[in-house]
């Protein structure tokens, strides 16, 4: 294992965090920030309770989801589009790196920014919400596998992209919306029945209901259905991550 | 000894179906400081991206140092610095932060004072704590230089170095190449600057449409193919070459005030004298003359031209 490579490559992205500070961390935060006053308060005044829950505090997993989700596939799409962008992807392929040890530092600083960035949300939400969170544990682990899934995805994004504007095409057009529509600032329980039915299609649910049980133990569908399709994404990415470095798409001609 | 690189039977078709290299064999001493030299499109740094790993290769085999390039990737890419023909470079970063982290990707722990000496050498000291976006074009073009030697490669890939480099830095350039050398360090270079192989290279490799045309020892190659030119200012211009001098090879040049007599290095020189004799039976006075060697640029443009 290339330990000193895996150390230079997330050192360096996580100094770009740092570089860009305004857009890494403050952006998001504000930005999260606003959802919550205009949710919060404009919703939260006419929908006073979810389930036993405070409206305001009801959506702050949504909101870190939501974050986690965009913040994640933007890491890391950006850090491994980059230097193909710029050409300095030339010196990571001459490398004696291997492909897990560059998934590794990539996708681990990616995850990294994005859970840190949940975690002052988190942290800020705090502020103007009462939060408790029932299981420690499991918010840990759901915030932690979907960060890495969706830095994995983001990755393939990444590489996959040979245009800014590719970059951006399956963040805007069907992430943000996924997760708009998957449960983020309701329960898929006021919906209409046949809506319920159609949202469970949407992967994005799994990810909030899991997520939103580790805090009030309220969820839309089972924790371990939850799990279950975290994980099965966990893998898919994977498995095209895989496919990939096996046959050089994109990276090596 | 163990040639430091093997290419054997190496063939590249990219997906265009466009084929790079074509069966190319080469090896490549220790220590020499190799010419690779081809014209746009001859598949130079194909050649090189695929000893690097940037290219895979269609067919063959590349050892480097014994070691197979795709088996035994790690070992071979830890031998080898890179400084490709484009000013790649992260803009925001400083020399200081790239050139380490450059270190740690070829699996090199820190070493602060290996990283300064390098940045030294290539006169960035000064600039070690600059963003890359503020350094002038021939300061990014040694910055990549040490970004290659970073990890302390056995071998050292330089394609097209003086591009874009001016005539200060170019001899700067060599001076470094020519001291790595001295270090133990194998330096294959791709060049367009015909002067640049003839003043460095040990050997040289001409490579065209995708195959290696030659590769000889650059003495033995100015040797085998350099022509000599014998130019003679007349006292008297002439209109055309007399009959009797008909057998030599002869042009007329400068309004036909000089007269050229181009001949073999290899030839002995009763030619000249025999020449001169004729000139003399002739009534051609000459006032002075001089003899030139044809320079590599012209016995490359000569072997290109030839298989074109």
């Amino acid at each position: 294992m290339n330990i000193h490579a895996i150390s230079a490559i997330y050192r360096f992205e996580m100094a770009r965090t740092r570089r860009t500070l305004m857009q890494s961390i403050v952006s998001p935060v504000i930005s999260t920030s606003l959802y919550f006053v205009v949710f919060g308060a404009a919703i939260g005044s006419r929908i006073q309770h979810v389930e036993g829950v405070s409206y305001g505090a009801f959506i702050v997993p949504g909101l870190i989801m939501l974050s986690l989700l965009t913040q994640s596939i933007s890491n890391a799409s950006f850090g491994i589009y980059f230097p193909k962008f710029t050409g300095t992807i030339y010196e990571l392929l001459s490398a004696p790196v291997s492909y897990l040890e560059i998934v590794l530092s990539y996708v681990g600083a990616a995850a990294t920014k994005s859970m840190v960035l949940g975690l002052i949300i988190l942290a800020t939400a705090a502020l103007f919400v009462p939060l408790r969170i029932e299981h420690p544990l499991w918010m840990i682990l759901f915030l932690v596998l979907t960060a890495v899934t969706f830095s994995l995805f983001g990755f393939i994004i990444g590489i996959w992209a040979d245009g800014f504007e590719k970059l951006q095409l399956i963040p805007l057009l069907i992430v943000t919306p996924l997760t708009f529509l998957g449960g983020s600032f309701y329960s898929i329980r006021m919906l209409p029945p046949l809506w319920q039915t159609v949202t469970l299609f949407n992967p994005v649910v799994y990810l909030i209901s899991g997520f939103r049980w580790s805090f009030y133990g309220l969820a839309d569908v089972s924790v371990g259905v939850s799990l279950g399709m975290t994980l099965a994404f966990l893998a898919a990415s994977l498995a095209v991550v895989a496919w990939i470095f096996r046959t050089g798409y994109r990276l090596r001609t | 000894m163990l040639p430091i690189i093997s290419v054997s039977g190496l063939s590249k078709t990219y997906a265009s179906g466009f084929q790079a290299l074509k069966n190319v064999d080469l090896e490549i001493r220790r220590g020499e400081i190799f010419a690779l030299l081809g014209p746009n499109g001859a598949g130079k740094t194909t050649l090189i991206g695929t000893v690097c790993g940037l290219v895979r290769p269609s067919k063959g085999e590349i050892r480097v140092d014994g070691h197979d390039i795709a088996a035994e990737y790690r070992a071979t890419r830890s031998l080898i610095g890179l400084v490709p023909q484009e000013l790649t470079t992260d803009a925001f970063e400083s020399p200081w932060g790239t050139v380490s982290f450059s270190r740690g990707l070829f699996g090199k722990p820190p070493n602060p004072a290996h990283i300064e000496k390098v940045l030294r050498e290539l006169s960035l000291w000064d600039k070690k704590d600059s963003k890359i976006i503020t350094l002038s074009g021939g300061m990014k073009r040694r910055l990549m230089i040490a970004k290659a030697l970073s990890h302390e490669p056995r071998v050292l890939f330089l394609d097209e170095p003086s591009a874009g480099v001016d005539v200060e830095l170019r001899r700067d350039m060599w001076q470094l190449v020519r001291s790595l050398r001295e270090g133990g360090v194998t330096i294959i270079l791709t060049t367009h600057y015909i002067e640049e192989a003839e003043e460095m290279a040990d050997r040289i490799g001409v490579i065209n449409k995708g195959e290696i045309v030659l590769v000889e020892d650059k003495a033995e190659l100015m040797r085998k193919l350099g022509r000599k030119r014998l130019a003679l200012q007349l006292q008297s211009p002439l209109e055309r070459i007399p009959p009797l001098l008909s057998r030599y090879n002869l042009e007329l040049a400068a309004d036909g005030c000089e007269m050229i007599y181009t001949y073999d290095a290899k030839a002995d020189r009763d030619g000249i004298a025999a020449l001169l004799r004729d000139l003399a039976g002739s009534g051609i006075a000459f006032k002075d003359l001089h003899t030139t060697q044809s320079s590599l640029e012209d016995i490359f443009v000569d072997l290109v031209s030839d298989r074109q």
